[in-house]
């Protein structure tokens, strides 16, 4: 690369957003296999980040080749080319895929995830799989069979989980977009956590087939971008019906950039006092205050709303979340694919022990929860007394929608929280997920987008919520509000 | 309710989780937090509530009983760890 021209185009690419890098392959002034290979370079200067679990750089490049062909073609696209990540939880046969688990080291899946053929068939260039909690349960990264994910704004500091590698590769730019999973806010709050835009789409409307499972009722994929235009123009391939996926939803595709340009004069943005409980931070409160400002500045018109029944979806959560996951892992036995124990006297204690040293602390937790509140005598107390008030807190965000079209708030509590600060203790991380739970609970699309600073100048999310399949105008909201500010365009420094 | 370690360990075998009583004792520790935490949902009133297992109330799909794809066993049995003439295999269970 010694032509001058190139090179800046290359230092342009560097913090590109996905819409960019589209623009500057249409206008043939980078390749994908420039661009691949630039990203590739970052992800392996930055690998002290631990954002990435496994790194193909000669099949990466291959899929860039591919692109490039396509393009000389004639082909055009708007994803044509652009390299994306993908969370570990997504299977891929390039790829090794683990969960982040020792149960599933090495596993080589024989087909592709719904959602990572989606963004092949689109062009998209595939940069590696990007570490996470295991199972993608936690909220930290630090549930990871292979190691902790650093926050880029400060390396002191978790980037959030369970999309801990996601939103920090993002956020390092290692990769323009990456995959991700929401079960219960594992999107949201690894976006907030480390300044990204982050965006769980509704229940059912991107495809489960070939994502791992955790809990079925509420796994959720979705996308950790630099802006919200990104994300609608990803969108746009990601999300349709697969009959695949048994509760995938038939409805027909639509093009989520739609919106963008909308005037947010007189959208109702919806202000759950409940969101706003004791225990949130100063500096995150007064963050998320100035962005709603600025959203009414732009003709929004601030609703309060009451979502009293939303602080027991913690509880609901981890009776439901749990029940499910203990099922879902059944599967991990030590017969038919993973991990199995070296010595074990017969079957049952083969699988016992097998799982024993397969799954880490976390998963092993949820496991015995959800065993338990499945098992008999408990079924009816917790799960289906959990399932109904998980109807409550849904019904609730169906009233708050008749006042508002949008619902705003905090994503967390506070900033990113400190490596071990609140690992001793489950239920205290639990409580990290307090205001991204409920949303996961009702399957209503919600996403993160960077507004500022808080506590040792870790970033803030604000959130935003709206009702099942109104993702266009989510976007657009937030559209508007990142072309008013920057904060989505500021990068940690050293990246 | 508390969970005791006997407990612990019927529900550890229920699961198939290996425990000593060491790690019972830390998870019943844990797990009596989590579930004190889950006790708050038994106050609320969910008389005439039905529960819901899917966000949308889905129902399962059903679709014709005909074969869509032929696996390919090699490669679908190549993550076994253990496996012998397409089979995969396990301790003896029948004498």
């Amino acid at each position: 690369m010694t032509n001058p021209t190139t090179n800046a185009t290359t230092a342009a690419s560097e913090h590109a957003t996905l819409a960019q890098l589209g623009e500057l392959l249409d206008r043939r002034e980078v390749s994908a296999v420039e661009l691949a290979t630039l990203f590739l370079g970052r992800i392996e200067r930055h690998r002290d980040l631990n954002a990435f679990l496994d790194v193909r750089p000669e099949v990466t490049l291959a899929q860039a080749r591919a692109a490039d062909q396509r393009r000389a073609r004639g082909e055009t696209g708007a994803l044509l080319g652009v390299p994306i990540a993908h969370k570990d939880v997504f299977v891929t046969r390039q790829w090794h895929t683990t969960a982040s688990s020792r149960m599933l080291r090495g596993y080589d899946s024989p087909f592709d995830a719904a959602v990572v053929e989606q963004f092949a068939q689109a062009g998209m260039v595939c940069l590696g799989k990007l570490n996470c909690d295991e199972f993608a349960m936690g909220s930290s990264n630090e549930n990871s069979a292979y190691g902790k994910v650093l926050n880029p704004w400060d390396r002191a500091a978790v980037p959030g989980g369970s999309s801990g590698g996601s939103a920090a590769a993002v956020a390092a730019r290692l990769a323009p977009i990456a995959t991700a999973t929401d079960t219960g806010g594992s999107i949201r709050e690894p976006a907030a956590f480390s300044g990204v835009t982050g965006t769980k789409p509704t229940y059912g409307r991107p495809s489960r087939w070939g994502m791992i499972a955790f809990a079925s009722s509420l796994d959720t994929a979705g996308l950790l971008t630099a802006s919200a235009r990104d994300c609608a123009i990803a969108f746009n391939a990601m999300l349709g019906f697969d009959p695949r996926d048994s509760t995938s939803v038939d409805r027909p595709r639509e093009d989520y950039t739609r919106h963008l340009e909308m005037d947010l004069r007189g959208l109702r943005i919806g202000v759950p006092a409940e969101f706003f409980a004791a225990g949130l931070e100063a500096e995150v409160e007064a963050a998320v205050r100035a962005a709603l400002r600025e959203l009414e500045g732009l003709g929004a018109v601030l609703v309060d709303v009451s979502l009293p029944t939303a602080a027991l979806g913690i509880p609901v959560y981890y009776v439901v979340a749990s029940a499910e996951a203990s099922s879902n892992l059944s599967r991990f036995d030590g017969v038919r694919y993973g991990m199995r124990a070296e010595r074990y006297d017969d079957l049952m204690d083969m699988m016992c022990k097998t799982r024993a040293q397969g799954f880490g602390a976390e998963v092993k937790r949820r496991v015995l929860v959800g065993t338990y509140v499945l098992s008999h005598g408990y079924y009816d107390a917790y799960f289906l007394q959990a399932s109904r008030v998980r109807r409550l807190i849904a019904d609730e965000f169906q009233r708050a929608f008749t006042q508002c079209d949008l619902i705003a708030g905090p994503v967390t509590s506070g900033v990113a929280f400190g490596f071990g600060e609140k690992s001793a203790d489950p239920v205290t991380m639990y409580l990290a997920d307090l205001y991204t739970v409920p949303s996961s609970l009702a399957g209503i699309p919600a996403m993160s987008l960077p507004c500022g600073f808080g506590r040792l100048g870790r970033p803030v999310g604000l959130q935003l919520m709206a009702n099942h399949f109104d993702e266009a105008r989510m976007l657009a909201a937030a559209h508007r509000y990142q072309c008013a500010t920057d904060w989505h365009l500021r990068v940690p420094g050293g990246f | 309710m508390s969970l005791n370690l006997a407990d612990v360990h019927r529900i550890a075998l229920l699961a198939r989780i290996e425990i000593d009583d060491a790690q019972a004792q830390e998870a019943a520790d844990q797990l009596n937090g989590i579930l004190a935490m889950i006790e708050r949902i038994a106050r609320v009133d969910t008389s005439g509530i039905a529960p819901m297992s899917h966000p949308l109330d889905g129902v399962q799909r059903l679709r014709p009983d005909a074969v869509t794809e032929t696996p390919d066993r090699e490669r679908t049995m190549a993550n076994a760890p253990a496996r012998q003439d397409g089979l995969f295999l396990v301790p003896r269970v029948v004498e």
